[in-house]
């Protein structure tokens, strides 16, 4: 979603503090009455648990759900208004004694404080929304980064990577990498719900047994560029490798689809991807269970089938 | 072919499921004639673990006949008699090559997800989770096992499935929690849970010349067995008895040199509320409060000793005592058994007569009865130690 963390970390809080005080509004909605200073009977208070503390506590759970987070919070600047000309009316009156009146003057000040911390929060994760695809224009790109050391020695470590061909063997969407010649080559990849897409490639630069870099060339459906360093592991360990992706997904349901793929957690996504690298380096070729047959194509962890063989 | 499947809570079921096959080039199929409930399986049982699915095959104590191998399998052959060590390991990473097996590198399919919980994944074990590789268990009739080469013991002689078939898992994690304990001849030891495990950790301690092993237990029938069969010299049932008092005195306020936690969260994951020091002596009466045992060790242990921890944990423990920890120069030594580096051995030990392991097994019953068999051995009925089932 791209939120920052300290936009998150507002959103929570008052995600939480809705939850906290819809709550109290709901079960005790007499005592916030007397503390806010208004007039504390059934109406009021009736009035205070439902147009209040279901309204508060529907927008604490909207806020932490995490979906469309934005309208929730805009729900939460109309409730605020709706509180502050109420607390408007208990002020204006003259008949209120001065307890009540100083009270009321305090709950609105909270509120106008709170109403500030909603705006701003509701703005900010418009404004990402938008930006990373809700409203339909182009994402920013992502970045993954993982590392692995392989318990070979470097030049065979670099020879198997750069061979473009291997890739696909360990690289949990790609198809196929077919070289052109020239450093170039085609890529084919598969997203889920089985989107195939693809891209040409070329190598932009290299150092053996050192570092190779790519990037996609032309008219690519995903833009994207590579770089993977090598270096030996200290103390006879075998081989460092260093990956770093960058991807820029296009605008619309198929840029969605690819940022599924990686936009929830891109490192993670590298990190499996290298693990199988490892595997297949070290002992020839992907490890398999039961719960997950399907070797480098096994991307959702959470969703397995049963431990048990497959039938044929 | 027929396995004893995770179903739920306290629910197992045996039930027909394909036969295996081969995955891996390097896998071998592996028809079961032996095959056991793990302690650790409890924990499977009583729904402790996560990331169990319905269907799962449980079971990480086997053994067989080879009945396929793979294209790039080269050591074992069909019809080859072998014993199958519980964690999987490849046996060409760094970890495997320093002999620490239960740790590698290249053995669990789902690392990612065994990473969010503990850091940084260990090896893939048979039937135990998927966060730990969702690989089929052994308590059925048949079970593939992968990296062939690297894993099963190859049994040449007509030696009882009885006295070979805990090398796959327990015999080694005894041995191993004595090991760990670097003991020297006149060394005492104090093993906490009179299991299986803490059988073989009592027998081992003595193979390997403590002076004196002392078993903690409740369970008067297992307490019997330790003296009787694994050789204990002396015997505390902390239901009757302090242990902390009666360790001061067998060893006149040294305490012991080692203590081997042979008893682990058991069935828990997350200990309970934190308790104060006097209050802990009286709950360690209590079953649940198995975690007890590893503060009681090191509180028990000598001064500059070693705490050697077999038995399994599976989160966090809270009120570790660290400043007595860090005080009295102990040293921990603990993970899951490296069983790879153990099996050759142990087994010639069983061939020397130094040891016979099937003294653990009560009960041996048809793969089918596995159900009855867990709910017994969780129970302790019918002074139920070890269960061994044939499929």
């Amino acid at each position: 979603m791209g939120k920052s963390d300290s936009t998150s970390q507002l959103v929570d809080g008052l995600g939480l503090f809705s939850l906290g005080l819809g709550t109290a509004q709901l079960l005790a909605p007499g005592a916030v009455n007397r503390l806010v200073g208004a007039d504390d009977h059934a109406m009021s208070r009736a009035v205070m648990r439902w147009l209040g503390g279901a309204r508060e506590f529907a927008a604490g759970v909207g806020i932490e759900s995490r979906r469309r987070a934005d309208l929730w919070l805009w729900a939460r600047v109309a409730g605020d208004m709706l509180d502050l000309s109420m607390l408007g009316a208990v002020l204006a009156s003259p008949r209120r004694d001065p307890v009540r009146r100083s009270r009321a003057a305090i709950a609105a000040a909270a509120v106008v404080g709170v109403t500030v911390a909603d705006v701003v929060a509701a703005t900010r994760v418009s404004r990402n929304g938008a930006q990373n695809g809700e409203a339909g224009k182009a994402m920013s790109s992502v970045d993954a980064k993982a590392g692995v050391t392989v318990n070979r020695p470097v030049n065979e470590v670099f020879a198997y990577w750069q061979n473009f061909e291997n890739l696909p063997q360990f690289m949990a969407y790609l198809q196929s990498v077919e070289p052109l010649g020239g450093g170039r080559s085609r890529w084919r990849a598969t997203g889920p719900a089985g989107v195939e897409f693809g891209w040409e490639a070329e190598v932009t630069d290299e150092h053996i047994n050192e570092f190779i870099a790519w990037q996609s060339v032309g008219d690519a459906t995903v833009e994207n560029t590579g770089r993977v360093e090598f270096r030996p592991a200290p103390g006879n360990r075998g081989t460092e490798v260093r990956v770093h992706l960058t991807y820029r997904p296009p605008a619309g349901k198929l840029g969605h689809t690819v940022a599924k793929l990686f936009g929830e957690a891109p490192d993670q996504q590298i990190r499996d991807d290298l693990r199988r690298f490892k595997q297949v380096v070290e002992t020839g070729e992907v490890v398999r269970s039961e719960g997950t047959p399907e070797g480098s194509k096994a991307r959702r962890q959470l969703f397995q089938r049963p431990a048990q063989p497959v039938t044929s | 072919m027929r396995a004893n499947t995770w179903m739920g809570k306290t629910h197992v079921e045996v039930q027909n499921v394909p036969d295996p096959k081969i995955l891996n080039s390097h896998d071998a199929i592996v028809k079961i004639s032996s095959t056991a409930i793990c302690g650790s399986d409890l924990h499977l049982y009583n729904g402790f673990i996560p990331t169990m699915r319905k269907g799962d095959i449980l079971g990480h104590e086997f053994m067989g006949e080879v009945v396929e191998t793979g294209s790039s399998v080269r050591k074992l052959k069909v019809g080859d008699r072998v014993v199958v060590p519980f964690p999987i390991a490849c046996g060409h990473c760094s970890a495997c090559q320093r002999g620490l097996t239960s740790v590698c590198q290249n053995s669990n399919p789902n690392a990612g997800m065994a990473e969010k919980i503990m850091g940084r994944s260990p090896s893939g074990i048979f039937g135990y989770s998927h966060m730990l590789g969702g690989f089929a268990g052994g308590q059925a009739e048949y079970a593939r096992v992968p990296f062939a080469d690297i894993g099963p013991i190859k049994i040449e002689d007509g030696i009882p499935d009885e006295q070979v078939l805990f090398l796959s898992d327990i015999l080694p994690t005894g041995y191993m929690g004595a090991d760990m304990c670097d003991i020297t001849p006149g060394d005492v030891v104090a093993v906490w849970g009179a299991g299986p495990v803490g059988q073989f950790a009592i027998a081992s301690a003595l193979l390997l010349g403590a002076e004196r092993v002392i078993a903690i237990d409740r369970f008067p029938y297992r307490l019997e067995m330790a003296k009787e069969k694994a050789g204990a010299t002396d015997l505390i049932n902390y239901e009757e008895v302090s242990v902390l008092e009666t360790l001061e005195d067998l060893t006149a306020g040294r305490g012991p040199d080692a203590c081997i936690d042979a008893v682990g969260m058991e069935s828990h994951i997350d200990v309970g509320p934190l308790h104060a020091y006097d209050r802990a002596k009286q709950m360690v009466r209590a079953e649940t409060d198995r975690p007890h045992a590893l503060r009681e060790a090191i509180m028990a242990c000598a001064n500059g000793g070693v705490v050697s921890v077999i038995g399994v944990y599976g989160g966090f423990v809270d009120k570790f005592p660290m400043g007595p920890f860090m005080n009295r120069s102990l040293r921990m030594r603990t993970g899951q058994c490296h069983v790879h580096r153990y099996m050759a051995p142990l087994l010639e030990r069983i061939r020397a007569g130094q040891i016979d392991p099937s003294f653990v097994i009560t009960h041996q019953m048809s793969l089918e009865d596995a159900p009855r068999g867990y709910q017994m051995f969780r129970d302790k009925k019918d002074n139920c130690e070890k269960i061994v089932l044939s499929p």
